[in-house]
């Protein structure tokens, strides 16, 4: 029966894309149409050929890893992509020859930005955060997933989601609300999508047998739950006809900015803190093979972070039509924010008292902890920055940049290739990783990456900062917009280095991942040959 | 009074306390006296069911790791 409704549906689904590539108002409509009608006719043929096949019941005495595998290969592949258009547009500031003339109004730097930033934080950091809840859930839980294939759901329809947005961007189809920029059908379809991923999860704590919801599914569960409200929130448009990628939004002006910005710092704040919080608190113990340093500071962590987090946003819109008092509101619960950070920075390092040797010899656990020392430097930053008087020179400046990638690239990077490391052997039943020596190229490279990164966005951004704001003994402006392009130049080009060494950190892991999976010899079944204790 | 002025007036008063409340709890329930057992309990789960699902929480509890 479920055959021939999963047909009759595709079926529907195809033939509406046709309808809707034919009346199309727009290219990026046209292609969104095109791309689902062919999705929709190749999973229609798939389904027929198996309809009535007698499928064996999944094996409840496993856990479902097939399809973390394909998230992990998810990971990784748009790590590289996202990392590498992250260098191109670096460069583009760099060098402005780099917008061809031939590309222009497809590759130009207004058109790759966006798809940098949804494939880093979404394409990698979501797959990353898919694959790995996935696994952890399962681990913590002692339950085999939720819910049978909807798991490949979810981990299809999330990738062609991403697909979905990144042409879009490329075409010309955004709502312009950063980090939202999917126009109103792929944010249908996300939404779809978010409440499948959420079933799943959902039902495989439920299905727990462990008595306790282990702290990283906290985590993982209130990633989950707020990026859909917040999705929602953000996304309310009406779009101008069915036919067309065009909408608009419900709320507008002030308004508008808040919902844009509550739902911008909570992507942070839950997308980007809380989901990778949760792979801290498995990974990081699991590799120094240690428990968590005290689960009682985890609670108090996960409370006051999700309690204070949500307040953060208005700290994005100082010195604009939002009123005082809200701005003030959200600079305030920033500063506090400081608190549980450091809390959970302090707990992630802690768990490795006593095990701090592993550092000379596992370049693996390098790689997390240095994850959770960037992750106490931006949370340290970002507070400083959300201080009015702060805010009134790093604002619009490459500091705000600079601050972003000491988190995205320190904290979300490191500690999502670490976790890489740690389950390429483990779910390809692996011995070892193929080298170590690699694991630490990949780290300095990564490292020294960053802190060029960093480093040069921070002079940069102070720099232009100060520019703006000197005037002369009569109160006229000293420099003008261009003067400070121009002396930005030589750190435009330090960040574009740090960022392809950064890149070429991710490329020498996925050569690693690989030949591990090729060429590193199948790991002993478990207990073959341990003789009774 | 208007919509928003009632929402404002109830979330910047008996909301906020409340949620200050919850929050509170909390954390005497971290601290709560015997809570310690509980809480190694949850934190060695991860060197538990690393290879494959328990049949019942008994199950769970009793299977260690096997690297």
């Amino acid at each position: 029966m479920w055959d021939y409704i999963k047909l009759v549906a595709l079926g529907l689904i195809a033939i509406f894309a046709a309808i809707a590539a034919n009346f199309a108002h727009d290219v990026a409509y046209q292609v969104h149409a095109f791309l689902i009608l062919v999705v929709a006719t190749v999973m229609f043929i798939i389904s027929l050929r198996r309809t009535g096949d007698i499928r064996a019941p999944a094996p409840a005495g496993e856990y479902f890893d097939s399809v973390i595998r394909y998230g992990v290969v998810a990971t990784a592949f748009w790590g590289v992509v996202g990392f590498l258009a992250g260098t191109f547009i670096a460069s583009q500031l760099a060098f402005p020859s780099l917008n061809f003339e031939w590309a222009q109004g497809y590759m130009n730097f207004g058109r790759l930005r966006p798809l940098h930033t949804s494939a880093v934080i979404f394409a990698f950091g979501g797959n990353a955060l898919i694959a790995t809840s996935f696994y952890v859930v399962q681990r913590t839980s002692a339950a085999r997933l939720w819910g049978g294939n909807l798991a490949w759901f979810v981990f299809w329809g999330y990738n062609l989601f991403i697909v979905l947005a990144a042409t879009g961007y490329i075409l010309g189809s955004t709502q312009s609300k950063e980090y939202a920029e999917p126009e109103w059908y792929v944010d249908l379809w996300l939404t779809i999508v978010w409440l499948a991923y959420l079933a799943v999860f959902l039902g495989t704590i439920l299905n727990r047998k462990e008595k306790h919801i282990y702290v990283a599914n906290w985590f993982y569960l209130s990633f989950i739950v707020t990026v859909a409200m917040l999705h929602v929130f953000n996304n309310i448009s009406i779009p101008v006809s069915i036919f067309g990628s065009k909408s608009v939004q419900v709320f507008s002006g002030v308004q508008d900015a808040m919902t844009q910005w509550w739902y911008g710092h909570n992507a942070v704040g839950f997308f980007l803190t809380a989901g990778f919080l949760g792979m801290m608190y498995y990974f990081v113990p699991k590799q120094a093979e240690r428990p968590v340093y005290s689960y009682k500071l985890s609670i108090i962590h996960f409370w006051a972070l999700i309690f204070l987090y949500i307040w953060a946003g208005p700290h994005h819109l100082h010195y604009t039509a939002l009123p005082d008092w809200a701005s003030t509101l959200g600079m305030i619960f920033s500063i506090m924010l400081w608190m549980p950070s450091w809390g959970g920075m302090i707990n992630g390092l802690m768990t490795l008292s006593g095990a701090w040797d592993k550092l000379r010899t596992d370049p693996i656990i390098r790689m997390m902890v240095i994850s959770v020392g960037f992750y106490g430097m931006s949370t340290f930053e970002g507070p400083m920055m959300s201080i009015r008087s702060v805010n009134s020179l790093s604002h619009y400046t490459d500091w705000t940049i600079g601050h972003v990638h000491s988190g995205a690239l320190g904290w979300n990077g490191m500690i999502t290739f670490g976790a890489l490391y740690f389950l390429v052997p483990r779910l390809w039943h692996r011995e070892r990783i193929y080298s170590l020596s690699l694991v630490s190229w990949h780290f300095w490279l990564a490292t020294i990456g960053i802190i060029l990164y960093a480093a040069s966005m921070w002079v940069s951004g102070i720099m232009e900062g100060l520019m703006w704001r000197e005037v002369d003994a009569n109160g006229f402006l000293v420099n003008s917009f261009a003067d400070t392009v121009a002396a930005k130049f030589p750190m435009n080009v330090v960040r574009a280095v740090g960022g392809a060494m950064y890149l070429t950190g991710a490329l020498i892991m996925c050569f690693n991942l690989w030949k591990t999976v090729t060429s590193v010899g199948a790991k002993a079944p478990a207990g073959a040959a341990i003789p009774a204790e | 009074m208007s919509t928003y002025d009632t929402l404002r007036h109830f979330a910047d008063s008996w909301m906020l306390l409340f949620l200050v409340l919850v929050f509170l709890g909390v954390i005497v329930w971290a601290f709560r006296p015997g809570s310690r057992k509980d809480q190694d309990e949850a934190a060695t789960a991860i060197f538990r069911n690393e290879h494959s699902p328990a049949r019942d929480a008994a199950d769970a509890a009793e299977k260690e790791a096997t690297q």
